[in-house]
């Protein structure tokens, strides 16, 4: 394998392009490192904003009753939080992830197209500054959850509604253009022996949810838009009065919607099997099974949107075909949590902080996935549903399953994205502080929905306050550990212990072999995988 | 992006395409919605139109239970009731009913009245020859009217239903029609 010459390649940079200064570098470059890190500031940006959202949702629900905040803007928090934490947080941390590492990871010199890469990631804070602006105007910002359930996001929706419409149009069509970089990357610029079945997991499990994205955003996207025209324009797809249907905007929406939690789960899948076996000092235990699983998933996932509409009064037999389907899906996550275990047994394992996200991650993710089997009980659903159980059971697959894969991720990569070691005692402060907080916060409410709590109301019954008093206390707790991570991030940026090329003993993969940090330019000629 | 190579942009144009037609199938979902509704009759939604009473022998031997309610969409200051709240048929048997609905504000209202059978599997065996839901109801201010329904019940209703349940709820259109008294179909 070849480590590139650098030197030659800084030199030929400053010749080429002459790489702007200041912020016009930021603005105008194609480079996937700059546009990854871009990314993922914005990301975190994001996730300290929509957390703030959620700190005022727990302040007011720490008591039974009306103390902070109208109702109207009650709703307004939890819709944003929602929309800003799935597409403002979650998914540009992947793409942000794909852009530093899927080029790194195959031997390739950048993404494919790397001008449709800077649109991609510049309209994204437009589209952010839109839906956060509509909450300061007049009538207020959207309050219809971020399921924008027709008809209270067309009859009963705030004057704004038409900024949210094209808010979710601009981040539906960067994240297309990002699917669409991913694809044509991973298809067309592997270096020469990276065959499909020596790709690296986390390049597999993204090229995968490339295809959904690109398959399900657009349906979004006609969602959205049909929202906006039964609002403003007089149609009536789901205005019953015109023939329309308020169903099947629930169809189309989780159509769209199912698809969607498993773009945001299937990149962590990838990242775990990385992390992993690189603190377990092993190789990845059934690493075809881990494809194919990833891709059954992926196709089982059309297949069970209705599952989140088993109160609308569906025929028995669809009932219990989407019920099925379901629970199949559980069959290929069972694959990947016993191959990690797997991968573990026997291992001569170390647990830095990405292993003990990873760690954490395997558990609280599988809490999550057997509680959406509980949900997946048609007759069952029809208790739980719409309460603080269905709350608990999509924080631990997103928080404690996504977000912290992503922060796994983080730790794991930093040393070769910044050159330097974060603070591994930082890092332990953070993810202790984190893992405890973050079971007090989601813990409790399986038992609040099981007892009846809805979701999504500011005032509850008094006999849920000690166990909302609790939440709380956790929820500020998560909030404020996050400042750890925040500090632990610009810390390893300005400085730290010098990072190996391969700061991890049993790690593998390209994106170890070039230099820590990683130059400005890398793999400008092909590596020659073995 | 003209300096690609030719494969990328080959690649790049499937791609988009494939994402302009999953915008499509987004929009054909609506029709393909009511095809399979319809097929199916899963959705409770009886058909838009009259169908003809062919002499279908009246099953005396069953007997089945028809409720009526009726909603107003809110905001909307109409009466709207059934004259009956339930009535016992023989399937086969053609049936008269009667709404009566008044509007109560002092403007000229044009009044659609959306139909829903509940179960919902039931809604494919409901069957109407007459109903003032084909059309819109347009009513003068502080005007009423007797509203008309002949309906039967299809022999071949399965036999685990025998109650059907027939819901309508009336919405204020007038805005969509222009505002105008004018009698047309509802679509
Ligand atoms: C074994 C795997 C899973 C099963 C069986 C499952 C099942 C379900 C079911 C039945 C519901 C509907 C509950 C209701 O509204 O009554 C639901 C809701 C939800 N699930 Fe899952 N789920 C699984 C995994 C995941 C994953 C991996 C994610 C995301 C990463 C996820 C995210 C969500 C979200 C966001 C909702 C709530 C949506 C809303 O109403 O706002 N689930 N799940
Ligand atoms: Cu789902």
């Amino acid at each position: 394998m070849s480590t590139t010459t650098h030197d030659t390649v800084a030199a030929h940079d400053d010749h080429h392009h002459g790489a702007p200064k200041g912020i016009m570098r930021w603005l105008l470059t194609t480079n996937h490192k700059d546009i990854g890190s871009m990314y993922l500031w914005f990301s975190f940006i994001m996730f300290l904003t929509g957390g703030a959202m959620a700190m005022v949702i727990r302040a007011e629900l720490f008591q039974p009753g009306l103390q902070l905040v109208e109702p109207n803007f009650f709703n307004q928090m939890t819709t944003v939080h929602g929309l800003i934490m799935v597409f403002g947080a979650v998914m540009p941390a992947f793409t942000g992830l794909a852009n530093w590492l899927i080029p790194m990871m195959i031997g390739a010199p950048d993404m494919a197209l790397p001008r449709m890469n800077n649109w991609s990631f510049w309209i994204l804070p437009f589209a952010f500054a839109m839906l956060i602006g509509s909450l300061f105007m007049e009538g207020g910002g959207p309050n219809f959850g971020w399921t924008f359930y027709a008809p209270l996001s067309t009859t009963y929706s705030p004057d704004t509604t038409g900024l949210f419409v094209f808010s979710v149009h601009i981040m539906g069509i960067s994240s297309i253009m990002g699917a669409i970089n991913v694809i044509v990357t991973i298809v067309n610029m592997r270096a020469p022996g990276m065959t499909w079945m020596k790709l690296p997991l986390f390049v597999w499990t993204w090229l995968i949810t490339a295809f959904l994205l690109i398959a399900v955003m657009p349906v979004l996207a006609g969602a959205v838009t049909m929202v906006l025209t039964d609002k403003y324009f007089g149609t009536s797809f789901f205005d019953a009065a015109g023939g329309g249907d308020p169903v099947m905007f629930q169809h189309i929406f989780w159509f769209f919607g199912h698809p969607e939690v498993y773009i945001m789960i299937l990149p962590s899948f990838g990242i775990i099997s990385a992390i992993i076996p690189a603190f377990s000092r092993k190789r990845l235990f059934g690493y075809a099974s881990m494809v194919y699983a990833t891709a059954s998933i992926a196709i089982l996932s059309f297949l069970v949107w209705a599952h989140h509409m088993f109160t609308t009064g569906m025929p028995v037999f669809a009932e219990l075909f989407f019920m099925y389907c379901t629970m199949l899906i559980a069959v290929p996550t069972g694959v990947k949590v016993f191959n990690w275990v797997a991968t573990m047994w026997r291992g001569s394992m170390t647990f830095e902080t990405p292993m003990l996200f990873a760690l954490a991650f395997i558990i609280l993710f599988t809490i999550g996935g057997f509680s959406g089997l509980m949900l997946a009980i048609t007759p069952a659903d029809f208790q739980y549903h719409d309460t603080y159980f269905v709350v608990a059971h999509f924080h631990y697959v997103l928080v404690t399953g996504a977000v912290f894969s992503i922060m796994a991720a983080a730790y794991y990569w930093l040393p070769k994205w910044t050159g330097h070691m974060y603070s591994e005692t930082l890092g332990r402060w953070h993810f202790w502080c984190s893992v405890i907080s973050v079971n007090v916060l989601f813990f409790p409410m399986h038992f609040l929905g099981l007892a009846g709590m809805p979701r999504r109301i500011p005032d509850y019954a008094i006999q849920f306050a000690d166990i909302n008093q609790i939440v709380s206390i956790g929820g500020f707790a998560f909030g404020l550990s996050q400042l750890i991570f925040l500090a632990v991030v610009i810390k390893c940026i300005r400085g730290g212990e010098k990072a190996a090329d391969k700061p991890w003993e049993g790690a593998e993969g390209l994106e170890w072999t070039i230099a820590s940090p990683a130059p400005y330019h890398s793999f400008t000629t092909p590596p020659e995988v073995k | 992006m003209t300096t690609q190579p030719k494969s990328n942009r080959k690649l790049l144009t499937m791609l988009i395409l494939g994402a302009v037609g999953m915008f499509g199938f987004g929009f054909a979902l609506v029709p393909l919605y009511d095809v399979l509704c319809d097929a199916l009759g899963i959705n409770g939604k009886p058909q838009g139109t009259a169908s003809t009473y062919e002499a279908v022998i009246v099953d005396e031997s069953r007997t089945v239970t028809v409720e009526f309610i009726a909603h107003v969409q809110s905001g909307m200051s109409w009466e709207f009731i059934p004259t009956v709240n339930r009535i016992e048929v023989h399937p086969g048997q053609l049936t008269h009913a009667k709404f009566y609905a008044k509007n109560l504000s002092s403007k000229d209202t044009v009044g659609q009245a959306i139909p829903s059978v509940s179960p919902g599997q039931g809604a494919a065996y409901f069957n109407k020859t007459e109903c003032f839901c084909f059309n819109q109801q347009p009513l003068a201010a502080s005007a009423s009217a007797e509203l008309p329904l002949i309906f039967y019940v299809d022999p071949d209703l399965p036999e685990s239903i025998n109650t059907l349940t027939l819901s309508y709820t009336l919405y204020d259109i007038t805005a969509k029609v222009g505002g105008g008294l004018k009698q047309g179909a509802a679509k």
